[in-house]
């Protein structure tokens, strides 16, 4: 309640003034925001020798943030998100190996193969529930797994794509074995691909989105065209669901296929739901929580590690998650006013 | 002259069950006129094949003169036609503010842009504020639509309904549940609506009809039973059977 005071101006503005205050407001960066990227920045710098970890934690809030576009924000569902993150990655890591090594040029093939797949993929989950968009998407997926399975003498089959060499980013830095750089090029890919993302959700497009997750009947009694904007969204998620694909090919140099694989998306829908989807934030905060339970669960125990996080995420679905859920709608307040969420 | 909205011997059948049966409206440009029949008579099947979200099974739809049965709901909206829910269907997680932008970005086409600020454009503002004003959400336009009072979802069904600027509106039941407190500004913003809208009133509420309407259609088992003006609609002995001893000379 203090924090909507708080942004509202005094009543005694002309209502016009008054809105336009609110909307500039919400457009801000909060102070808990610019602590959250300065922490992100100052993480590995402060533990240069967990580079390769931060480096994992921002491909996948990358590839969370792109969930959360078509999940949160329109309330669109998928199972196999993981089919643009493998394309992302076979994409950049077959343009290293063939055309070019140069890593921005790279990213941006597998943010446009994935991009156009995703185009593609749309008209399949326009019509239908959301069980069948669930199973249409595992299904996108596996047809991919299968498919690049097959056409080993392309992708490496189960051997995955090997011999992957990257050239320096921006001609500068050299990727080094400890992952600082790939560490600092995803970081900024990171960041730059969120502050597109949030620009957008506070767009009037990105309100559109809202309405149609909100209450779709009204949505089209508004004048929304849902099926549009979905394949718009779905389009732009896909291709940053690509990005972090290539992100992830370039700073590893190998290509498996496992990016393609179940677990992949089911990974990532767990890590957005753990963070709350719907407000930008969930999928990066989502991300950092599930990669530090998996690491800290591996190193006490590295065999059973999966049952342990297993575990904990079901205890947190049956009975964490509203305590939980309350205590992050009061921090959110403070964080950043970022409405998303009902 | 076209009339504002008119249809054209139609029929909607679910299965054995004919919910609209033959029938023939003409909503005059600037009418005020209201719909009304019993529960169950199939006002709200009715509306939702005015507003496409229904397809009828046979007849047609014309808006303006230009016929719009095959047309989809978000269309029909750009053509000048929109409507209120008999049960409030709102963006809850937005503010008043945002939804009503929301409506007026998307009667200007700017729907689909993914990099245009919300405060761009300081007419559009202006035009929420009025809004918010004309629609008495003034003091609430920044709250969560979920939070508000129930009186004042009422008043923003159809502020969202009158954002998109239509030449004919449908309310459905507009004062459908609104608590007595609230009732009479809820009113008095539909006795307000500008003269040059024509407005389709489908309500159960008599009191609200026969201050409203200057025209009253009768709706009885998806036909239309009588059809004129309030005095001869209240006069009309087959009315009378079918609202079996509701008053209705209120």
């Amino acid at each position: 309640m203090s924090a909507s005071l708080a942004l509202t101006p005094p009543l005694d503005r002309p209502l016009a003034e008054r809105i336009a205050a609110r909307f500039a407001a919400d457009r801000r960066w909060g102070w808990g925001e610019i602590l959250f990227w300065v922490a992100a920045v100052g993480a590995p710098l402060a533990l240069p020798r967990a580079a390769l970890l931060f480096n994992e934690i921002a491909i996948l809030a990358l590839f969370a943030l792109s969930l959360d576009l078509i999940l949160g924000f329109a309330g669109i569902v998928s199972l196999g998100h993981a089919a643009f993150l493998g394309v992302g990655a076979y994409t950049a890591g077959l343009f290293a190996l063939h055309v070019w090594d140069d890593p921005l040029a790279g990213l941006f093939a597998g943010v446009v193969a994935a991009g156009v797949l995703g185009f593609l993929a749309s008209f399949l989950i326009l019509r239908g529930t959301d069980l069948t968009r669930l199973m249409v998407t595992l299904g996108v997926a596996q047809l991919l797994f299968e498919l690049a399975n097959t056409f080993s003498d392309v992708t490496g089959g189960a051997d995955g794509l090997q011999g992957v060499a990257m050239g320096p980013v921006l001609g500068l830095f050299r990727f080094d074995i400890r992952g600082h750089v790939a560490c600092g090029y995803s970081l900024a890919v990171l960041f730059a691909l969120f502050v597109i993302a949030r620009r957008i959700a506070k767009s009037p497009f990105g309100l559109s989105l809202r309405a149609i997750r909100d209450n779709r009947l009204r949505a089209s009694a508004t004048g929304v065209d849902a099926n549009r904007r979905i394949v718009v969204v779905y389009t732009i998620s896909a291709a940053f669901a690509g990005a972090a694909g290539a992100l992830m090919a370039q700073t590893s140099q190998f290509v498996s296929l496992d990016v393609l694989d179940f677990h992949r998306s089911a990974d990532l829908m767990l890590a957005l739901i753990v963070g709350g989807p719907g407000w930008l934030y969930g999928g990066l905060i989502g991300a950092i929580v599930f990669k530090l339970l998996q690491e800290a669960l591996a190193s006490v125990t590295p065999q059973y590690w999966q049952f342990w996080i297993g575990l904990l995420l079901v205890l947190f679905v049956l009975g964490g998650r509203e305590r939980l859920d309350l205590a992050l709608k009061s921090l959110r307040g403070r964080f950043a006013a970022p409405r998303g969420r009902g | 002259m076209a009339p504002a909205l008119e249809t054209v011997r139609l029929v909607k059948a679910f299965g054995g069950i004919v919910a609209t049966n033959d029938v023939s409206l003409r909503i005059e440009k600037g009418a005020r006129h209201a719909l009304i029949g019993p529960n169950g008579a199939g006002k709200t099947t009715l509306i939702n094949q005015l507003t496409g979200v229904l397809k009828p099974s046979s007849g047609a739809i014309r808006l303006e003169g230009r016929d719009i049965t095959a047309t989809p709901p978000e269309a029909r909206v750009r053509l000048g036609m929109s409507r209120t829910f008999q049960i409030n269907q709102l963006f809850r997680s937005m503010t008043p503010a945002e939804m009503l932008m929301l409506v007026l970005c998307e009667q200007k086409g700017l729907g689909q842009r993914l990099f245009r600020r919300l405060d761009a454009d300081g007419a559009m503002l202006r035009e929420v504020a009025e809004l918010a004003e004309r629609f008495r959400l003034d003091d609430v336009v920044d709250r969560e639509i979920a939070t508000l009072a129930y009186g004042k979802q009422r008043q923003l069904e159809i502020a969202a309904a009158f954002a998109s600027r239509p030449r004919v509106l449908l309310l459905d039941e507009p004062a459908a549940g609104v608590p007595e407190a609230e009732r009479q500004d809820l009113l008095r913003t539909v006795a307000e609506l500008p003269a040059e809208v024509s407005v389709v009133l489908i309500e159960h509420d008599m009191d609200l009809v026969f201050r409203f309407a200057t025209r009253i259609t009768v709706l009885v088992n998806g036909a239309v039973i009588c059809d004129g003006d309030p005095a001869a609609v209240a006069g009309d002995p087959g009315v009378r059977a079918a609202y079996l001893g509701e008053s209705l000379d209120a």
